[in-house]
């Protein structure tokens, strides 16, 4: 990508900001597809329809939502530390925005290209955390702090469910590299990661119950990490109003929002990398090739973005010990014993 | 409001200085947050003052007054005893159809005259209604407080049912002026009967959906199990009554037990928590006495339906309503429990006193002894178990 | 047992301190001493014959002849029976002795007595207005009240 942009652009560092602006051509129409989707996946399961006016069945409607964000009133209030009130949002969009350069999103793109992708990825993804909590300190609101508060003990708690988890999707591939983990991938269903890998049978067999539950508990946190029923304490608990969020409005709290889908975006590609072959065909050789890459890779991180938003429509909240607990007395010792088992399975 | 003098309005410095509004000193680790008046799950306007210990409540200070509306001056100074009804009907205004069956009731007895037959049918058909009605908006916003958006708007499209029956027969969607003193304004109009009926066909179903989505789903139950447990004794003591009692174990309905209409020739169940999923007492037990409640109703309005005979729903409205001096309180069951009416009449037209002892009122001042030691969550669980409407705690 | 039975029982063991009775009315009452309603409250609420354990109401009146009154009507879950007590007191000393600490759902019935009667409950835990806000002034259901004409700067009837 990089070679290309050179030879078109020479080589000016014209070059490296149309190569840090490129994930926002993704992000934004996914954007604005996310939005509808679950204005109108929602409804459809609360037994209603959404919009029907703006656009045909309200296909315009997010449209019409990012425009309003953008010319509402831009209140900072005068009990806020100013600076501070100012950087949050973005903190938290960089945090997000920053994954993306290691999403492989086909055969023939990826942002960097490193060796230690995943562990970028953790590492990254974490900055969401100081933004939050500065976001609820600048505030100066009891609320907004609480809220702030217990999404810091969330986020950095599910950090090590995450990390277990991948730990065993790199277990199997050998490797830290997206990309590599991706292509080790290739070549059809049966050889995704979540099947036990491109290994022989007898192993796969052995290691399909342990990559089962690394992939289930993988989900789980990855929902917990972006803030989403059922964790969203921090945000939208109908304690907190609106828990961090709740003195930000216009601009600001629309890059909140962009940052709560890229984030959303960024933990299911995550997963789909790590776990469903990323952007290889599931039918082998049929419909692979660069571009049909990109269509693979979008279509799975967009199903578990459904699956987020319908998990968000379907169950309660949990209480913030609750979400604790299954962390660190769940989630962990299972995460264990799995590195254990396929450890020994891989070593045998 | 200028009631918290002492809470001061800029920081401070020395931590001693900080009270609460009733004046108790906190501790340098405690912390005074306010959940309300303005507040998405305080059900109406409602402040608790709440002493926090990082996520544990040290105690918890309700505010109430903020919908005062002078129901029982008003009262006073209406010519009318039939005058009070649209007044009563605001009290609680979810289930308006059971505060003016109420106050009917309790001049009626004053009055000592019998209504008719189909009257009494009538009544008790839409205080079942009523009663769907009000736990349906229960049910439906406890699931939102607790984070569940789903089941609130399910609720709400079956309550829609319940409220187009109402306005096909008095024309109003919430607040009625339907039961008058000696029978109903209005009689049912034709198709009522079989609209109902089709009505009770369509709801069961919907409870059992409910079930599976809310009521035994794992996280709703980790999060009223075993929550905010209220003794038996305790609730006893405190007056509490209605689902709130009957969550506690206390097998005790006014509709069977202090019996008034025609609930006595009626076959139907009173329904009392078990502890089926923590202790006696939590909140789940509460919110399911709620959701067995409603399939109750359901077969009391089929019964009522079949057996409704005719006659003229307005043949005992008095012309003028002059009770002689004396007093009464009768109390009737509406969906948040005891609701009371105290009348006392100087022999004239228009009442000497009303006093509405109202269920949310006394079931609120339970809300400190249940919640300390809970957490913040919690506090949203327990007070959405407890059932408040704000219209009726302050009247 | 019948509210003549609960009279007679009561006459027994207080003696002075019942007033006075009527039992024909619509709704049997017996008037209580003010002294003595906190030992009559408590006896009626332990002693195992009665057992009044459920207040149903608590209610203030003004009875336009100078004196204030509190109306207590009793139940008890387990032998289903009600009676109804009256205390009354004078305007111009209005004390009467709380049963906060017998029955707690008294506890709020009392501060609202308080709040629109002004009767004053002594050895109430927390007695302060509960439906009014903190710093009004007068005590509304009152016969004789007057509507201030400003509250805080607002006007008040409109």
């Amino acid at each position: 990508m990089q070679e290309l942009l050179t030879s078109v652009l020479g080589d000016t560092v014209l070059v490296f900001v149309v190569l840090a602006a490129m994930p926002l051509l993704f992000i934004l129409p996914y954007a604005l597809v996310t939005i509808y989707l679950e204005m109108k996946i929602s409804a459809h399961m609360q037994d209603r329809v959404a919009y029907m006016r703006t656009g045909w069945h309200g296909v315009l409607q997010p449209v019409a939502d990012i425009l309003k964000l953008l010319q509402k009133e831009d209140t900072i209030h005068s009990g806020a530390d100013k600076t501070l009130f100012r950087i949050a949002p973005f903190l938290v969009f960089i945090g997000s925005y920053a994954s993306f350069a290691v999403l492989p999103f086909s055969s023939a793109y990826i942002g960097a290209d490193i060796n230690l992708g995943v562990f970028y990825l953790i590492a990254v993804s974490s900055l969401g955390v100081i933004g939050i909590l500065m976001a609820g300190w600048a505030s100066n609101n009891k609320w907004s702090l609480i809220g702030a508060v217990r999404s810091v003990s969330q986020i950095v708690s599910y950090e090590i469910p995450i990390a277990l988890s991948i730990l065993i999707a790199v277990m199997i591939t050998q490797s830290l590299n997206l990309q590599e983990i991706t292509r080790f991938q290739e070549g059809g269903l049966q050889n995704w990661v979540l099947f036990g890998g491109p290994l022989p049978l007898w192993q796969k067999l052995l290691l399909m119950p342990f990559t089962f539950v690394t992939f289930v508990i993988l989900m789980i946190a990855g929902i917990a990490e972006v803030n989403r029923v059922p964790f969203d304490l921090p945000e939208a608990e109908s304690e907190l109003v609106q828990g961090f969020n709740t003195e930000y409005s216009g601009m600001k709290f629309a890059i909140f929002y962009l940052a709560e889908f890229a984030n959303m975006f960024v933990v299911s590609a995550m997963t789909v990398s790590l776990f469903l072959g990323g952007w290889s065909s599931p039918f082998g050789d049929f419909m692979s090739g660069p571009l049909w890459g990109v269509f693979w890779f979008v279509t799975k991180g967009m199903l578990f973005v459904i699956l987020q938003i319908w998990i968000r429509w379907t169950l309660p909240r949990l209480r913030v010990d609750q979400l604790m607990h299954i962390s660190w007395k769940v989630m962990t010792p299972f995460l264990f014993v799995c590195i254990f088992a396929v450890g020994l399975i891989l070593v045998l | 409001m200028t009631e918290n003098k002492t809470l001061p309005t800029e920081y401070v410095t020395n931590p001693d200085e900080i009270k609460t509004s009733i004046g108790k000193t906190l501790r340098t680790d405690e912390m005074i947050i306010n959940m309300g008046p303005q507040h998405p799950s305080t059900h109406g306007v409602l402040r608790l003052e709440v002493v926090l210990d990082g996520e544990i409540i040290v105690d918890v200070i309700p505010h109430i007054g903020y919908l005062h509306r002078c129901f029982e001056k008003h009262s006073e100074h209406m010519t009318n005893y039939q005058q009070v009804i649209p007044y009563a009907d605001r009290m609680d205004y979810l289930a308006s159809m059971c505060n003016d069956w109420g106050y009917a009731l309790a001049v009626e007895r004053m009055l000592k005259i019998e209504v008719p037959e189909r009257v009494e049918y009538i009544r008790v058909i839409m205080a079942e209604l009523q009663r769907i009605a009000s736990h349906l908006i229960a049910i439906g916003t406890y699931g939102i407080d607790l984070g569940a958006f789903t089941p609130f708007l399910w609720c709400f499209r079956d309550r829609e049912r319940i409220l187009d029956l109402f306005e096909m027969t008095c024309g109003a969607r919430l607040l009625y002026n339907y039961i008058w003193v000696g029978g109903v304004s209005h009689d049912l109009p034709p198709k009522f009967v079989e609209r109902a009926k089709d009505f009770c066909t369509y709801f069961r179903p919907k409870i059992k959906e409910l079930n599976d989505l809310l009521s035994f789903n794992e996280i709703f139950i980790k999060r009223t199990a075993n929550i905010g447990v209220l003794p038996a004794d305790v609730a006893i003591n405190y007056g509490c009554s209605g689902p709130m009692l009957r969550g506690s174990g206390v097998n005790w309905d006014l509709r069977r037990d202090d019996p008034y209409g025609i609930y006595d020739k009626l076959e139907w169940e009173v329904r009392v928590g078990k502890g089926e999923m923590g202790t006696i007492g939590d909140c789940w037990d509460r919110y399911m006495v709620r959701v067995r409640e409603m399939e109750q109703s359901v077969n009391l309005i089929e019964q009522a339906l079949d057996k409704l005979p005719e006659g003229n729903v307005q043949a005992a409205i008095p012309k003028r309503i002059r009770p002689e001096v004396g007093e009464m309180y009768v109390r009737t069951e509406s969906p948040r429990g005891e609701l009371g009416f105290y009348i006392i009449s100087d022999g004239s037209t228009s009442p000497y006193r009303v006093k509405a002892r109202s269920p949310a009122f006394v079931n609120l001042s339970v809300l400190p002894e249940i919640s300390r030691g809970a957490m913040i969550g919690d506090l949203v669980a327990i007070v959405g178990s407890v059932d408040i409407v704000l219209g009726e705690v302050d009247r | 047992m019948t509210p003549q039975e609960i009279h007679d029982n009561l006459k027994a063991k207080f003696g002075d301190a019942i007033l006075e009775a009527k039992m024909d009315a619509l709704q049997p009452w017996i008037r209580i001493a003010p002294d003595a309603i906190r030992e009559v409250a408590a006896f009626l609420h332990d002693e195992e014959a009665f057992r009044f354990d459920y207040l149903m109401c608590l209610s203030g009146v003004d009875y336009n002849d100078g004196n204030l009154g509190v109306v207590y009507h009793l139940f008890s879950m387990k032998h289903k029976h009600k009676i109804l007590l009256r205390v009354n007191c004078t305007k111009e000393n209005p004390h009467i002795p709380s049963v906060a600490s017998v029955w707690a759902s008294a506890n709020w019935h009392e501060r609202e007595a308080y709040d629109l009667f002004g009767i004053v409950f002594d050895g109430h835990p927390d007695l302060r207005r509960i439906l009014l806000p903190y710093d009004w002034e007068g005590y509304p259901l009152r016969k004789d009240y007057k509507v201030p004409e400003f509250y805080n700067g607002m006007k008040v009837p409109y």
